[in-house]
């Protein structure tokens, strides 16, 4: 184990995880406020903005809405992204800002593009740089990273005040919380990221594509644009969706190891820092720190699992005359689709960091991953994206497993199943289970439907068992919202736009009406005050209980499927 | 039905001011501050000759296979180093697509080697994940002095001074990897920059 996990390794991944708890306890506190309608910092400067906008629109930001309002208006406004961005995609040809004159994308990629994004997936079936305009990255895909993010915060707001709320149906004004999340949080730290980025060479211009001659005489023309802006609020956002064809891996959108620290951390940032959020806003900050506790420790045995792997390297290289040992001088390690500057640590960090949430940026190609490495980032997505998961998505997600682990964990020790002070009752535990198990239903099912139909086989790339991991790869991370993929699969067919499409609806909506629900019921409930029969749900214990929850769940629902693909080609691999 | 008609009129509208601020106040003054600010790397961090033309980018990779030039990553581009359709290989380990480019490369560094024992750094031999990366790794670099000593007719402590002059160390000793830019050693044995 230790020459697979150097020292220089070890000391990044801490380096890694100290940035983000520095940032837990002043993000977290400032999010909390600003969902509380205190003032802040920045109020000085977007109270007014904000203002506008409800006065042009006649929105009355204190008029609570029952949680059927709250969904209605949240699809409402979710569809309204949709169609802005469809016909954006669909007449690129026609707008401005195209220096390559693309034509407007087929509507099956549109289709599947604008559904990408407004779920928060952002699936890249698009190829960036061959595809978009200017136009379409900045209008179309830029606004839907910050508007999709805002509204998966929006949600886990409502399901919070869900919680606090005694006996009311009010869970809150969707208007002001998706305004709010936009421009106090997502839009300043966006700001302040796309800087860093572009300080430390991260492009940002309007340029036409720039022609020279190489050294050696060859024509390059190298893809220019406004990437610094959109990179930002793609990790921010758990986006993901990728300037460049290869996303972060492309040396224009993540030049440096610097950028690569920026970037990676930016991925967990919100995620993490919501857990101090959640805690402060129920006024039980324990409460935060529990389920944080959860996700790392789900977390960092996978990630130093990928680690290793990758630098254990490929075994079918091991029959030629190639050093891929780790030293001083060179990473060694599996360095197929990979990045020199990143090496094996910074792309097994990217690979878990970027999976664990619903983030979907690769600075590495996944395909490519050894068998088992690539299992980690397919484990993190098949958990339900709840390991930090999507801006907001990941906790309200997190939240369905902590009520179905109160509900088992009441019915083993027979107390009654109750959290924050709400009773937890069949209503609740339908709910949560829907919202745990449509994902699952939508990968295994689309899965089926591409194997055994010929388009569906159309677009596997590798052979055997590997084909068949990228089959699977594409589902859990469309049904999940994540948006990675092992990117041989050739995605952008009628067949996989449709599919894979249909799926990122039913994993972001069919998550968010079962969740708002629940913000419903419970904020119906009486508050029961604490009493000896009351499971204390920030224990030890209890966070161990959640992760074999949520264990359990993924990996029995997942296993077959798993042994049929990454284990199969790992088994493949060393048999030589 | 009035109610959900004002609903969906609003979203419209909101989405719209949303697309004017996000999608394009933001972008404009993010821009506006990274020209002022860095200039040179928001187009690109080209690399000017004596002359002021434009060698290319210090990040994008070239494609190289002349034997007096340091060559770097293999490419999955549809032409090597494509930088206008960036692309992987996506080839999983067990591909024999994989093992066939490797052999092909390891051919062609034979081809010029006589040292047949000298193992070869892996990241010589496999696809980078942008097809433009443009660094390999200091043993790498290393790897292919006697090659390049020989076809240029100088000494290989010459070209060893060049290949550490345009290595990056770890940032901080603690970031990333070693790297060795591969245009700028190519550039500097060239002459064409200091």
């Amino acid at each position: 184990m230790a020459h697979l996990l150097t020292m220089n390794g070890l000391l990044q991944l801490v380096a890694y995880f100290l940035i983000l708890a520095i940032f837990y306890i002043p993000i977290g506190n400032y999010m909390a406020n600003v969902f509380s309608g205190k003032n802040t910092v920045l109020s000085p400067i977007f109270k007014p903005i904000e203002k506008s906008i409800y006065n042009l629109l006649s929105i009355n930001p204190e008029k609570g809405m029952n949680w059927r309002e709250y969904a209605i208006t949240l699809l409402a406004f979710s569809f309204a992204g949709f169609v802005l961005l469809y016909l954006i995609l669909l007449f690129q040809g026609l707008l401005p800002f195209n220096p390559q004159k693309f034509a407007g994308l087929s509507p099956h990629l549109a289709f599947n593009t604008a559904v990408s994004f407004i779920t928060n997936t952002n699936w890249q079936s698009y190829g960036g740089e061959s595809t978009l305009s200017y136009f379409s990255q900045m209008a179309g895909l830029c606004t839907q990273n910050f508007v999709s993010a805002a509204v998966g915060l929006s949600v886990l707001i409502a399901l919070i005040r869900g919680l606090r709320g005694v006996e009311t149906s009010d869970i809150g004004n969707f208007w002001a919380d998706v305004t709010r999340a936009n421009l106090y949080i997502l839009l300043p730290l966006s700001l302040i990221v796309a800087i860093l980025l572009g300080l430390s060479g991260v492009i940002q211009n309007f340029q036409n594509y720039l022609e020279i001659t190489t050294l050696e005489g060859a024509k390059q023309t190298i893809a220019m644009g406004p990437v610094a802006s959109q990179e930002a609020i793609k990790m921010l956002g758990t986006n993901g969706g990728g300037f460049f064809n290869v996303n972060s891996a492309h040396p224009f959108e993540n030049p440096t190891p610097i950028s690569n620290f920026i970037e990676v951390v930016s991925i967990l940032l919100i995620p993490v820092a919501l857990c101090q959020t959640y805690g402060v806003m129920v006024n039980d900050k324990k409460q935060g720190l529990a389920i944080i506790a959860a996700m790392v420790l789900i977390f960092a045995p996978l990630l130093i699992f990928c680690v290793t792997q990758e630098q254990a390297g490929n075994h079918v290289l091991t029959t030629l005359n190639i050093d891929q040992s780790v030293n001083s001088l060179q990473a060694g390690g599996n360095m197929e689709g990979k990045e020199t500057r990143f090496g094996i640590v910074n792309s097994a960090l990217w690979a878990s960091a970027t999976t664990a949430a619903s983030n979907g940026s690769v600075n590495a190609m996944h395909d490519s991953f050894t068998p088992l490495g690539g299992l980690v980032p397919m484990v993190l997505m098949m958990f339900g994206e709840v390991v930090f998961g999507g801006v907001g998505s990941g906790l309200y997600g997190m939240l369905h497993f902590v009520i179905m682990t109160v509900f088992i964990a009441g019915l083993m020790v027979g107390r009654t199943p109750e959290y924050l002070g709400k009773k937890i009752q069949s209503y609740e535990m339908k709910m949560a289970s829907l919202a745990v198990l449509v994902p699952s239903l939508f990968v295994l099912i689309g899965v089926s439907i591409a194997l055994m139909t010929k388009a569906g086989q159309a677009g596997i790339f590798n052979n055997g068992a590997q084909g068949f991991s990228e089959v699977l790869y594409a589902f859990t991370s469309a049904a999940n919202n994540n948006g990675s993929a092992f990117a041989g699969l050739g995605a952008n067919s009628p067949f996989y736009n449709t599919l894979l499409g249909v799926c990122m609806l039913a994993g972001r909506y069919w998550i968010i009406i079962p969740t708002l629900a629940l913000a419903g019921s419970l904020a119906g409930k009486k508050h029961i005050p604490i009493s000896a029969g009351t499971l204390p749900t920030h224990t030890p214990l209890f966070v161990g209980i959640l992760i074999g929850v949520i264990i359990l769940v993924g990996v029995l629902t997942y296993a077959p499927s798993l042994a049929l693909g990454p284990v199969v080609e790992h088994l493949h691999m060393i048999k030589e | 039905m009035n109610n959900i008609a004002k609903t969906t009129l609003k979203s419209f509208g909101l989405m719209l001011i949303f697309t004017a601020i996000l999608g394009g106040i933001y972008p404009t003054i993010t821009s506006l501050l990274l020209e002022g600010f860095a200039k040179p790397q928001s187009i690109g961090s080209l690399i000017k000759a004596k002359d002021g033309s434009i060698l290319g980018s210090s990040l994008i990779g070239q494609n190289f296979e002349e034997p007096k030039y340091l060559w770097g990553r293999l490419s999955a581009t549809s032409t090597p180093y494509d930088a206008a359709a960036s692309s992987g290989s996506n080839l999983g380990v067990n591909n024999p697509v994989l093992l066939e480019n490797a052999k092909a490369r390891i051919q062609n560094l034979k081809k010029y080697k006589n040292d047949e024992s000298a193992k070869i750094p892996v990241d010589l031999v496999t696809a980078s994940g942008s097809g433009l990366d443009p660094e390999i790794s200091p043993s790498a670099a290393y790897y292919q002095i006697p090659r390049i000593a020989k076809a240029r007719g100088i000494d290989e402590a010459s070209v060893k001074a060049i290949i550490d002059k345009s290595t990056k160390k770890r940032t901080l000793n603690l970031l990333g990897e070693s790297r060795v830019n591969v245009l700028k050693v190519n550039l500097r044995l060239d002459g064409k920059i200091d």
